[in-house]
């Protein structure tokens, strides 16, 4: 990159060359000054012991605190990944529908979960259902409340107690993450469907398929392809937000390194902190690896007449889908 | 209690006061946020198309690391990290300094996806335009300033659009940095045992108030950019 020119800058000469150099020296001093800083801060509030940071070469913390902790949160995102794309299909396909009836609500359901903040609707599930269960309980809803607990949502680990429901912690960060990822999900899954060329379908229906015939056979094989980049993109989000599970309690990776490990390791929460925060990034960094191989992968690949969706571009926010930019460059 | 009770809004608008100031702090941290998030993404991004290797390197590790942090991880450390632990404190009041930690926080975290919008802004300028300009003989900052710049920001309204919406939506994480929000009231109201009946209102209100700062900021943006998009 720095010997061609780019839409900025043009070759540098003999006195451009020199000017960098200084700037070089400069910029150097300066962030070697910054974090210089942060180090002696750190020296001058003993952070340094260490009794700090050598917990984290314990077995004992890794298998107690860190392990347990990755595993309830990569178990919520994979359940929260799979109920999602399952929401992102049914609901992106729906928005495409020639039927005003199913294509209206879908979206209305779309752009309202997607313009909902995250913690509210985990918060929803997490404290709604035990504040309004006893009332539905006295109704002639009762029954139905009962059995609908105890015959479909007991999968997810909800209980119900004379009347009383609980949500545990890890439904409802799930149920959080599905609608809203779910909606993200729909909005790719629309965007990569409408994304493939009209003569494919057109070319369909000439061959006599029906419309579901056009959509399974040819119009999602090729939108797949095309989607994989923006999809496996987003499940980094959605990996990252699992960590909103914090505020409620959920017992995943940042909840065990900040209320497992500092207080019986001398209140260690920085160096807590900069350890889990490694491990989520280098999570992440693989993921995002994952997605720009896809989608090289896939911009090389003859299955699809479409264009590849970049894993950069997620679906423009809520209340913007009205001026939906072509999100395929990067 | 009846279940018609499950939608007397006499609770809600009893506490109506409380809400409204909560999502008064939501605004305010919006909108410090969201000055501050533009200025240090503007920093980063020329940071990471500027022609010094140190400045770039430095942009890409910043943005590389912050982007996959949680934000309740960057939130926590300012709070519990930086300001109890290394006492790096704004003010004594600690409802202001933990408001400006939260803005800080938020705006390094936002910064960075400002920084990615506004470099593939900056990306979809042809680089024949560059040329034209420097052949005509134009300097590095006339250049920037009647040719590049002008169709740059016209290309990162709406990108810049979701990351701000993203970010409306974020400031509820500032609720586990101690920062009273509009989250932290409704957690507050919720946990009144008197409160059992005005749960299903409370949750429509916030919800109402969120569509209320969220959809018009969208249609705004969207607005602004079908506006002054360029044409190629």
């Amino acid at each position: 990159m720095s010997g061609q020119a780019n839409v900025l800058f043009d070759l540098p000469g003999p006195r451009a060359r020199m000017r960098h150099r200084i700037a070089t020296g400069v910029a150097a001093l300066v962030f070697a000054g910054i974090v210089a800083a942060f180090v002696v801060r750190m020296d001058h509030k003993g952070q340094w012991a260490g009794s700090l940071w050598s917990p984290f070469l314990k077995s004992e913390v890794w298998e107690n605190f860190i392990l347990p902790g990755l595993k309830n949160t990569l178990g919520a995102a994979a359940v929260a990944t799979v109920l999602a794309l399952v929401f992102g299909a049914v609901f992106g396909i729906g928005r495409l529908s020639e039927h005003g009836w199913i294509r209206v609500p879908c979206g209305i359901v779309v752009e309202f979960f997607r313009a909902m903040p995250l913690l509210i609707m985990i918060y929803l599930a997490f404290f709604l259902p035990n504040k309004i269960s006893p009332v539905i309980a006295e109704s002639p809803f009762g029954t139905l409340q009962r059995n609908l607990v105890d015959y479909f949502f007991s999968i997810f680990g909800v209980r119900i107690d004379a009347g009383t429901i609980t949500v545990p912690a890890f439904a409802a960060v799930v149920f959080g993450l599905v609608l809203y990822n779910g909606s993200v999900f729909a909005e790719i899954v629309r965007a990569g469907i409408n994304s493939v060329p009209k003569g494919q379908s057109e070319a369909g229906y000439s061959i006599g398929l029906r419309k579901s015939g056009v959509l399974l056979r040819i119009l999602l094989p090729q939108a797949v392809t095309v989607m994989m980049p923006s999809i496996v993109a987003q499940i980094v989000v959605l990996l990252k937000d699992t960590a909103i599970g914090f505020i409620i309690a959920y017992p995943e990776l940042l909840n065990q390194a900040f209320k497992g490990i500092p207080p019986n390791y001398d209140n260690n929460i920085l160096q807590a902190g900069i350890v889990v925060g490694a491990i989520y990034i280098a999570i992440n960094l693989l993921v995002s690896r994952f997605a720009v191989w896809l989608e090289a992968r896939s911009r090389r690949s003859r299955k699809t007449s479409a264009r590849t969706m970049g894993a950069g571009g997620a679906p423009p926010a809520a209340g913007m889908a009205a001026t939906a930019t072509a999100t395929g460059d990067d | 209690m009846e279940l018609s009770d499950l939608f007397d809004f006499g609770p809600f608008f009893d506490n109506f006061d409380a809400i409204l100031d909560g999502f008064w702090a939501t605004i305010r941290l919006s909108l410090a946020a969201g000055v501050l998030s533009l200025i240090i993404g503007t920093i980063l991004a020329s940071f990471r198309v500027a022609p010094v290797p140190v400045l770039r390197a430095a942009g890409t590790v910043y943005v590389n690391i912050v982007r996959n942090t949680p934000l309740t991880l960057v939130l926590i450390m300012c709070s519990l990290g930086l300001n109890d632990i290394l006492a790096l404190t704004f003010s004594d009041d600690s409802g202001t300094t933990y408001y400006w930690w939260a803005v800080l926080g938020l705006s390094a975290y936002t910064g960075a996806f400002v920084c990615e919008a506004l470099r593939s802004g900056i990306n979809t300028v042809p680089i024949g335009q560059a040329e034209a300009a420097r052949s005509l003989g134009l300097t590095f900052s006339q250049s920037l300033r009647m040719i590049i710049l002008p169709q740059a920001f016209r290309a990162v309204i709406a990108p810049l659009g979701s990351v701000f919406i993203a970010m409306i939506k974020n400031t509820t994480v500032a609720t586990a940095a101690s920062y009273a929000e509009v989250v932290t009231q409704m957690k507050t109201l919720l946990d009144l045992p008197s409160f059992t009946s005005g749960a299903i209102p409370l949750f429509l209100g916030v919800a109402i108030g969120f569509l209320i700062l969220v959809l018009p900021t969208g249609y705004f943006f969207g607005w602004l950019a079908k506006r002054t998009a360029v044409v190629r």
